[in-house]
């Protein structure tokens, strides 16, 4: 059917097509025409957010909470260069967002026209494809476009740069559209012969792992690779990306490598004599210096973008393609080969592996002066809110003890910014993921630094009716740089000092934004707050939990050393020998 | 390192060599030569890109490069199974005294005199890398005014076409 309306209408109904029902954005000049039929849109709720990196941060959250594209609007020039961070952040982690941006009237493109940018342009090495559309006849078929690019394949960002024009003149509408992607095929069913290859070295291998990344989540395959697991008996590891992806309760499961991995896990890395990757990218802070990394590990490598696969580390056995299928059918030769008399015999493995988990156990110390411990906070809410919660980091030291110290049994469960590693990342995020599950509760957990950087959504969160609950870990300074600064820089704190003990009142803050604020030092206090948070479902509520400055992320790889130089406190490495 | 020629069939939309420039730049390759135009098909351009790099490096571009939405297909062409050809102009100077000797050489190397002035002839020859380097080395002497080249352009040997298959999947999507 084909109906007579202008390019603005024939976005709004494109959107309402694919099925999006809600879009984070901030109208302005260009993308004004845009806005008149928005607002009669029964299907689509827009959330008038107070920055664009609000908007587009909120859009990755609410994908990632939902597992559907998230979509934000922003007007031309600085409305969408302000999309650039969360553009880039979702491209390196993979969250599947389309950002919808106006453009000057396509006659003014290329003049400096007021508020022009050339935002395709500047995207291009930070988005998974992005259009410029100047003809309003081409707006519904780009949309239908961008949404499967975006959700498909490798997920990713996609960009719709729309000008004024084109919004503005009348076109004929149809609906559906068909694609025109010749370009674009992923792959997404293994090559069988790769996957029996995977399934004999697993059999025959005496210490593997199984080395899980986010990839595992995006494709839906948490359930399948617990049966993977359990079948082969093999350790899983659950990179910052994956984590939830296999239970933490799980006995099999060593925790999360790397940078600030467990001992454990890391460890059967380096001693690994195959490795599974299953949707990982054997990114650096994973593997630390690449060439002493696992150096007796044969690698499967599994992942649905081929150019992930040897990227950093060769592969003995690639295999392309969507994940669940890869575990399923990896599920299938397994149990072919245990058929055949074939299976691996991990005992000697598992007491090394149960040797170290067993020595060297994630855990800190109370401060001796009575301060609050940042790791028990964060420990004491992932028990009070359990796992059916999402939390939501920010980037630092809180976002690696949330990934530690709350124990994560659901896939999805933990939110946060991997790749780009962008502070202020959480509350948008927070706000994105509870906007897309209302019914859900949403903890964001952030540091005084990141919390500054974004804050100004909690007045989104409040008008519009988002209850989240944002935990401030205010240790009075960027406390990741400062652990940098006590460890490698003679403990000399330039500017890392926030004062943010003093300035700003975060409690005052959040009410002034219409939040709920609280305020917490003690340790005997963190469980009442909590709960007291946990109870007020009317409004955002913002805890400032005032915590010790000196508490550092333990283990840790130095950046550029090896994974064998893990420390498990200031000069302290683990006496691999004696572990067990 | 070693020398690479890549014939990359795109579709001919707007932003395509920036697209492809910048995944080059911004993953550390350096092009040697980027020869770009229209095929035989109007919705379908050839790039072909000469790359320096070791093979596996090569593989990762490859890859990368097919990423791209807007990429159809990727084929190395080698040396032996290929015509590869670029065309240089060459402005030389040729007074009286040189003129006969320049002529000469260009005679020899089967290229063209396609513009003549009083002191200098502009010269015209197309060929592989090999001889049109061998073709200023023996200009050179005389004195070269200015010089430009194309990128290279290659195609198979035989009777097959690469882009008969991408421009079947163009059709199915159309």
């Amino acid at each position: 059917m084909t109906e007579r309306m202008t390019g603005a209408q024939a976005l709004v109904r494109a959107l309402e097509s694919v099925g999006v029902d809600t879009v984070f954005g901030i109208p302005g000049g260009a993308i004004l025409p845009a806005y008149d039929p928005l607002f009669d849109s029964r299907k689509l709720r827009h959330i008038l957010v107070r920055h664009e990196q609000g908007a587009g941060h909120a859009a990755q959250g609410y994908a990632q909470a939902t597992g559907r594209v998230g979509v934000c609007m922003a007007t031309s020039g600085p409305g969408a260069t302000n999309l650039v961070t969360p553009i880039a952040d979702a491209y390196m982690d993979s969250v599947p967002i389309v950002a919808i941006t106006g453009q000057v009237p396509s006659g003014a493109i290329g003049t400096d026209a007021f508020q022009e940018a050339d935002i395709s342009g500047i995207t291009m090495p930070i988005t998974k494809h992005n259009f410029l559309v100047t003809d309003p006849a081409e707006i519904g078929r780009t949309i239908a476009e961008a949404f499967h690019i975006a959700g498909t394949g490798r997920p990713g960002p996609v960009l719709v740069d729309i000008s004024k024009d084109a919004l503005q003149q009348t076109t004929d509408f149809t609906w559906p559209q068909p694609m025109q992607l010749p370009g674009y095929r992923p792959v997404t069913r293994p090559h069988s012969k790769q996957v029996r290859e995977a399934a004999r070295l697993i059999v025959e291998s005496a210490r593997p792992v199984l080395y899980v990344g986010g990839g595992v989540i995006k494709a839906k395959a948490a359930a399948e690779l617990r049966v993977l697991a359990e079948l082969t008996g093999a350790p899983v590891i659950t990179t910052l990306m994956a984590r939830g992806g296999f239970p933490d309760s799980h006995r099999q499961h060593l925790g999360m490598p790397g940078m600030h991995g467990t001992v454990a896990a890391v460890g059967a890395l380096q001693r690994a004599d195959l490795i599974i990757a299953l949707g990982a990218r054997f990114d650096d802070r994973v593997t630390g210096k690449l060439d002493s990394f696992a150096p007796s590990a044969r690698i499967v490598h599994a992942d649905i973008d081929p150019a992930e696969i040897s990227k950093n580390r060769h592969a003995d056995v690639p295999i392309v393609g969507d994940c669940r299928d890869v575990i399923a059918d990896l599920i299938v030769a397994v149990q072919h080969e245990h058929e055949s008399g074939r299976r691996g015999d991990y005992t000697a493995w598992w007491r090394v592996l149960d040797g170290l988990r067993r020595t060297y156990p994630l855990g800190y110390e109370h401060p001796a002066d009575g301060s609050l411990a940042p790791q028990y906070v964060i420990e004491r809410i992932g028990a009070l809110a359990g796992p059916d919660a999402l939390y939501v980091a920010g980037v630092g030291q809180h976002q690696m003890w949330a990934a530690q110290f709350i124990g994560y049994e659901q896939p999805g469960a933990f939110i946060n910014s991997g790749g780009l590693g962008t502070m202020g990342f959480a509350v948008p995020a927070a706000m994105g993921a509870k906007a897309g599950r209302p019914d859900t509760l949403v903890w964001a957990i952030d540091g005084d630094g990141c919390f500054q950087m974004t804050n100004q959504e909690l007045a989104t969160c409040a008008l519009e009716g988002i209850p989240i609950k944002v935990a401030v870990i205010n240790n009075d300074s960027l406390g990741m740089v400062r652990q940098w600064q006590t460890l490698f820089y003679n403990e000399r704190y330039s500017n890392t000092d926030l004062q943010s003990k003093r300035v700003p009142d975060f409690v005052k803050l959040a009410e002034a934004y219409g939040c709920v604020g609280l305020r917490c030092d003690q340790a005997d206090d963190v469980d009442d707050t909590i709960r007291k948070a946990m109870e007020i479902n009317d409004a955002p509520v913002v805890i400032d939990f005032v915590v010790h400055k000196d508490a550092m992320v333990w283990p840790m790889v130095a950046a550029g050393t090896s994974n064998d130089d893990i420390k498990i406190a200031r000069d302290m490495a683990p006496d691999w020998e004696n572990g067990d | 390192m070693s020398r690479h020629t890549l014939s990359v069939l795109v579709e001919n939309k707007p932003g395509i060599l920036a697209r492809v420039a910048s995944l080059f730049s911004r993953r550390g390759f350096n092009i040697d030569s980027l020869a770009v135009g229209t095929t035989e098909h109007p919705e379908i351009s050839r790039m072909t890109i000469v790359v320096n790099v070791e093979d596996l490096p090569l593989e990762q571009v490859t890859k990368q490069l097919n990423k791209l939405v807007n990429v159809l297909k990727i084929v190395e062409l080698d040396s032996a199974t290929s015509v590869q050809r670029e065309l240089v102009l060459i402005k030389v100077r040729a007074d009286v005294e040189t003129r006969s000797h320049v002529l000469e050489t260009v005679q020899l190397f089967r290229a063209k005199v396609v513009d003549v002035a009083t002191d200098a002839v502009t010269v015209e020859a197309t060929g592989s890398r090999d001889k049109l380097e061998a073709l200023i080395r023996v200009l050179e002497p005389f004195g070269i005014k200015e010089l430009v080249q194309s990128g290279m352009v290659a195609i198979g040997r035989g009777p097959r076409s690469i882009t008969d298959r991408s421009l079947r999947a163009l059709d199915r999507s159309a």
